[in-house]
């Protein structure tokens, strides 16, 4: 059961053949026996759950079901859940229990999903490998059996890892940076990060506000599918969401690919990819090719400036995002506050992790006097140049694909000591969301036994697209079927 | 780029975080590493372009003003550090 997908069990509930409650009984009751060696769910609701399958039963009974009512699926922690623990992967919000649902949240539960748990994250999303986090980090299922303890990526590393270990079929996720296709590419399952604006941002605690956008990992891209036909739409909510139909993501998965042009970047087939995660790529655009696409080299000349840029504004805009968290409305407040002062700085400086501090401090240093103009501003006008390279790419080709990350999942603490090198675990990744398109990453090989990553980038508003290519791919592959020892 | 030790006790005072003595050299070192990182986009030539604050060029929607939200005090309230007959406490800020 627990390897099967979100259509598959949506049909065999919808048959009959497996209530909701047996479902939703069988995977919290994995996750209690599995999730010990990876550590990918914060909170378990099993109560909550159990109540949620047994009203997505008599809903299927009365005949007024949706696709997703008594599918159990999980979500980030970092989506607020009306009355269950968010704690965004930090101290800070440790015993937070949000008064209110994100938009995300409130679609899942309207649909009948049945939410089995919150996953862990580095914490607020600032992070690559998950170590970042208050409640530990996540092991990735992969590579376990050789006995190596590896990252599973992040931010979403609790999401990628809970799904690749078939502890959930599908959970959500969010995607700044990265946070959504590195962690699916080093766990090998299928992730898609939506154009910025396509889903809402409300409740979803911020980091960086322009360039936070949700998404979804699932194994199949039907699946993911399945996933942003719950969660796409224009939420007043969110003054930065875009209003704008949305189609059924489901209908044109079986589209053929005759005549898809596909670009391949040449700044990001560079030589800080090994030639055995380029060979899995070329091997992967191979069978694109086999299916009737045409391949094209195209260039994104100042793709390598989008670490820099980000590491400007993504630190700035969180510099200010999380001037929130003051000890005196909601979240953690340390002890015995001497003054006002005393209680700013203290709680702070105890709630927040060592990777949150420097990326504030890093903001709140480009956005200070004297400062903005050669930081920020300048990131920004850097930023369009990075789009607009995107725009000229698109004129010529239709998708562009490259690996997701330079390499296979590494193993944890190798990184941790030096900042700006897990930065650079981003680099094929981070220039989307300067530009805001949708982008997915697919399972598309293995080096050493590990999962290997293709990523595929396409236009705004493109995501049916997308998961049409990515369905395509699946249907003459079986690398997001593979499972982990 | 480098920062420096005063730098960092300013940014610190400006982001209401506590710095202890013990901890600033690693911070110029980390800092100093991002700042480096960064000091690559002088090389872009930037003259003409308009800086961009949204992928999309939205701009903000306006609302009718219209009270669309009900009062839910004591939820929020409830998950706050201290509150008293409806107020948030702080420590006393007057003498």
């Amino acid at each position: 059961m627990h390897n099967k997908s979100v259509a598959e069990l949506s049909r065999e509930l919808e048959s009959g053949q497996v209530s909701s409650v047996e479902l939703t009984q069988q995977f919290l009751d994995r996750i209690k026996q599995e999730d010990g060696k990876y550590n990918s769910f914060i909170t378990v609701t099993a109560d909550q759950a159990l109540a949620a399958a047994k009203a997505a039963d008599k809903q299927r009974a009365a005949g007024n079901a949706s696709p997703w009512t008594g599918v159990p699926f999980a979500h980030k922690d970092i989506f607020c859940t009306d009355g269950v623990l968010t704690t965004c992967g930090s101290k800070m919000l440790a015993h937070f229990v949000p008064p209110y649902d994100a938009t995300v949240t409130a679609n899942f539960r309207k649909a009948g999903a049945v939410c089995l748990g919150k996953t862990n994250m580095d914490e607020f999303a600032m992070g690559s490998s998950n170590e970042s986090s208050y409640f530990g980090a996540v092991t990735n299922p992969w590579g376990l059996s050789k006995g190596d303890k590896r990252v599973p990526g992040g931010s979403s590393g609790g999401s990628a890892a809970a799904v690749a270990a078939r502890l959930v079929p599908a959970a959500t996720a969010t995607d700044t940076g990265g946070s959504i296709r590195q962690p699916a590419a080093l766990c090998g399952v299928t992730g898609l990060k939506p154009t910025y604006g396509r889903v809402s941002r409300y409740g979803m605690i911020a980091f960086a506000s322009s360039l936070d956008q949700g998404g979804t990992i699932a194994r199949s891209a039907e699946d993911n599918a399945l996933m942003l036909n719950v969660m796409a739409g224009f939420d007043p909510k969110d003054s930065t969401s875009i209003d704008r139909e949305v189609p059924d993501y489901t209908a044109t998965l079986n589209e053929p690919l005759k005549g898809l042009k596909i670009g391949l970047p040449k700044e990001y087939f560079s030589d800080q990819l090994s030639p055995a995660m380029e060979q899995q790529v070329r091997d992967a655009v191979n069978e694109y090719e086999k299916l009737g696409a045409t391949v094209k080299e195209v260039s994104l000349p100042n793709a390598k400036l989008a670490i820099a840029a980000y590491y400007v504004i993504a630190p700035a805009e969180a510099s200010a995002n999380l001037s929130r968290f003051d000890g005196v409305r909601y979240g953690y407040r340390c002890e015995d506050p001497k003054d006002l002062m005393d209680l700013y700085t203290r709680t702070r400086a105890e709630g927040f992790g060592a990777e949150v501090k420097r990326r504030i401090l890093v903001g709140t240093y480009a956005l200070s006097a004297g400062y903005f103009d050669a930081y920020y501003l300048k990131a920004q006008k850097v930023r369009r140049l990075i789009q607009q390279d995107f725009i000229n790419a698109f004129k010529e080709v239709d998708v562009l694909m490259s690996p997701t990350t330079p390499s296979p999942a590494f193993i944890q603490g190798e990184k941790t000591s030096d900042p700006v090198t897990m930065y650079l675990e981003d680099v094929f990744t981070i220039a989307i969301n300067l530009a805001g398109i949708p982008a997915m990453s697919v399972p598309a090989g293995f080096v050493d036994g590990l999962p290997v990553g293709l990523q595929m980038i396409g236009d705004y508003f493109s995501e049916a697209r997308l998961l049409n290519a990515a369905h395509q791919f699946q249907q003459v592959t079986d690398w997001h079927q593979r499972e982990p020892q | 780029m480098t920062i420096s030790r005063k730098d960092i006790e300013k940014v610190a005072v400006l982001a209401r975080i506590r710095v202890d003595e013990e901890q600033i050299s690693a911070l110029e070192k980390d800092l100093g590493n991002i700042l480096d990182l960064v000091d690559q986009l002088g090389a872009a030539d930037t003259d003409a372009v308009e800086p961009m604050a949204h992928p999309l060029d939205a701009v903000q929607r306006l609302r009718a003003d219209e009270v669309t939200e009900t009062n839910q005090r004591d939820a929020f309230q409830a998950i706050a550090p201290a509150t008293e007959n409806g107020l948030y406490l702080v420590p006393r800020v007057i003498e």
